[in-house]
């Protein structure tokens, strides 16, 4: 398909689908908070004034106020640069590396393939929160570490994906073409192989975005990675948690909204993607 | 049965078991590295505490083979974890095998009962969805659905607390298994619910009930959607399946039609992502035990975490991975005796 057809086509399917289009411009506007919300927002997230702690949404803090008097919706912005750029470099590394690696596989077969196999069926065999919690625990309690994790989980997906759609394309006309014509093993992957299975591995890396959000906030919230008092969403659902019990809705409310309207937005788009890049997928 | 079938399961278990053997062994040699990959001297977990002498400390090491080759002290942990010895916990003094089998029933109570939840739920909607897809029944679940799988279970547990605990006043403190007022039935099974049953105590059965339910209905949301989806798609193509025609055209009654011809044969699908679903309630086991204060195994393991004490959590981590490979051993097997073309290759 042409550039200008698959514009054409995802337009189409933009108009059709009034979903996915209030999807793709609700992720818009969560990258353009990430980008410029800290610098439009009234209050310093960092700022506290005991005297303000603990209270509710007001015109004047329209989140309300955390224990420490720190405005809950300055916060709520600010995190949403952190939850981004954890959740967008996790996925970001394990799709580059695990369509490399899967490509590979797909491609060479043989002994790598069956050794790459094993090692995926192990990591498999865990649960993958707790691989993950294992893992923030041997590489060290830091935010990077936190992203590590998340792609290492992330990574047997990609891995399968890219072997299988590699797999069946490689002994097509124009890959023996591109060997024919003088490319080396690694240049008909790199070049021509990924490149062909990238469309389809797309869709899973905006349904993958939603769920490395979970991951890393779920792994904020039992206290690894991210410290207070950086503001993330799942760090402050941690710490509004203690008030709970006395009613403060208001601080596990609005960063648990900001987490899960934004995976609703990522999954949303997600299932679009896959309408707009492969119609015989729709429902 | 016929015990030739029978022969045939019994021939496929033990072929799956021998399968899986590999992954097992992954998973020991994968905990090893990490073991050693930790930060912190694993001798010092096997002292006899944080003030163990440099003295102690280099003869546990030189007993426990830490200053043999890899390979040697691979050997010594696989004997290690044979036996059951997965070290010392720092915090609690106890030995971590002991730890986690006083725990695990807490946190095995929790999931099943959430999973039993999620079941009785998700099947019933799934089927609704269904019998009239486009429905506004069928849009009802797909929103749930879409949801769902949106609110962290850390989320979606405290807003259950707030409803229930401090609105609505009807759930007791989220705290535990029991509240102070209630005495602990004596410990046979360690599933609260079975022991009080077995002791006819029903004050700490309806005790132990009504702290079960928040923490279970956090867990059973989270998997409502992945359940109730494969339902109903799975329903969708059995209700348009030529047997159900032609029991409607035998004249069988509609729930008779459904429940016993379609839904049979409609929920072997669900058995398949059920390995899935039982690795996503593993993990947010982690994030519910924390949530409700529950005693299980992930928040032993995560409190030992926070203050760098490793052992319990290898301890837990190869106990989790233990878990994950027989519950997907046993879905497999159950498998092959609910669709028996699956023997037959």
């Amino acid at each position: 398909m042409s550039n200008a057809t698959l514009m054409r086509h995802a337009g189409f399917v933009l108009r059709s689908n009034v979903v996915t289009a209030i999807a793709a411009g609700a992720a818009l506007l969560l990258v353009l908070t990430a980008i410029i919300g800290p610098l439009v927002i009234r209050y310093d997230p960092h700022s506290s004034n005991v005297s303000i702690a603990l209270q509710p949404p007001s015109a004047l803090h329209w989140f309300g106020t955390d224990q420490l008097g720190r405005d809950v919706l300055a916060r709520v912005v600010t995190a949403a640069r952190l939850d981004l750029a954890i959740a967008v470099l996790a996925v970001s590394l394990s799709f580059v590396v695990g369509a490399f690696i899967g490509a590979l596989c797909g491609y060479a077969g043989g002994r790598i393939d069956r050794w790459v196999g094993r090692f995926v069926d192990v990591l498999m065999a865990f649960p993958l929160f707790v691989l993950a919690m294992a893992m923030v625990a041997a590489l060290g309690n830091a935010v990077e570490n936190i992203i590590y994790a998340t792609a290492i989980i992330n990574l047997p997906f990609y891995i399968r994906f890219a072997r299988a759609e590699v797999n069946v394309r490689r002994g097509a006309g124009w890959v023996e073409a591109a060997r024919a014509s003088g490319h080396s093993h690694f240049e008909v992957v790199t070049r021509y192989l990924i490149p062909n299975v990238l469309p389809a591995m797309a869709v899973q890396i905006s349904l993958n975005l939603g769920w490395a959000i979970l991951n890393a906030a779920g792994l904020s919230f039992i206290g690894l990675g991210v410290t207070p008092p950086t503001p993330e969403w799942g760090i402050m659902v941690a710490e509004g948690a203690r008030f709970i019990t006395q009613g403060k809705w208001w601080l596990v409310g609005y960063p648990g909204l900001a987490l899960m309207l934004t995976v609703l937005c990522f999954n949303l788009l997600g299932d679009g993607l896959r309408d707009i890049l492969d119609p015989r997928m729709r429902q | 049965m016929k015990p030739r079938a029978l022969g045939l399961i019994a021939r496929r278990t033990g072929r799956r078991f021998l399968s899986s053997v590999p992954a097992l062994v992954g998973v020991v040699v994968f905990t090893f590295i990490l073991m050693r990959v930790l930060p912190g001297d694993p001798a010092v977990f096997f002292a006899s505490g944080p003030n163990a002498g440099k003295a102690e400390i280099e003869a546990i090491r030189s007993q426990m083979g830490l200053d043999k080759p890899m390979a040697e002290q691979l050997f010594y942990y696989v004997r290690d974890i044979g036996t059951g010895n997965l070290g010392r916990s720092l915090t609690t003094g106890q030995t971590v095998s002991k730890d986690l089998a006083s725990r695990l029933p807490a946190s095995l109570e929790l999931t099943f009962v959430a999973l039993a939840l999620a079941l009785t739920l998700a099947i019933p909607l799934g089927v609704l969805a269904a019998l009239r897809p486009g429905s506004l029944v069928d849009h009802g679940v797909r929103l749930l659905c879409t949801l769902g799988v949106c609110v962290p279970t850390f989320v979606s547990g405290l807003l259950l607390i707030y409803c229930f605990y401090y609105w609505l006043g009807i759930a007791p403190d989220p705290t535990g298994r029991l509240d102070v007022f209630t005495t602990e039935p004596p410990r046979i099974t360690g599933f609260l619910l079975i022991d009080a049953l077995a002791a006819g105590d029903w004050e700490a059965w309806s005790a132990a009930a009504r702290q079960l339910v928040l923490p279970a209905a956090t867990m059973a949301l989270f998997v409502l959607a992945p359940l109730a989806r494969i339902t109903r798609a799975s329903m969708l193509a059995v209700l348009g399946s030529d047997y159900i025609r032609t029991a409607e055209g035998l004249g069988l009654s509609r729930p008779r039609i459904i429940i016993g011809y379609a839904l049979r044969n409609g929920l072997l699908p669900v058995l398949t992502i059920a390995g899935i679903v039982f690795s996503t309630m593993l993990g947010a086991n982690v994030l519910v035990e924390k949530v409700f204060s529950w005693p299980g195994v992930a928040a032993y393991a995560l409190d030992a975490l926070l203050s760098s004490d490793y052992a319990p959590v290898q301890g837990f981590v190869l106990l989790m991975a233990t878990i994950f490979v027989i519950v997907n051993l046993t879905i497999d097997v159950l498998y092959g005796i609910a669709d028996p073309r699956i023997g037959m290759e």
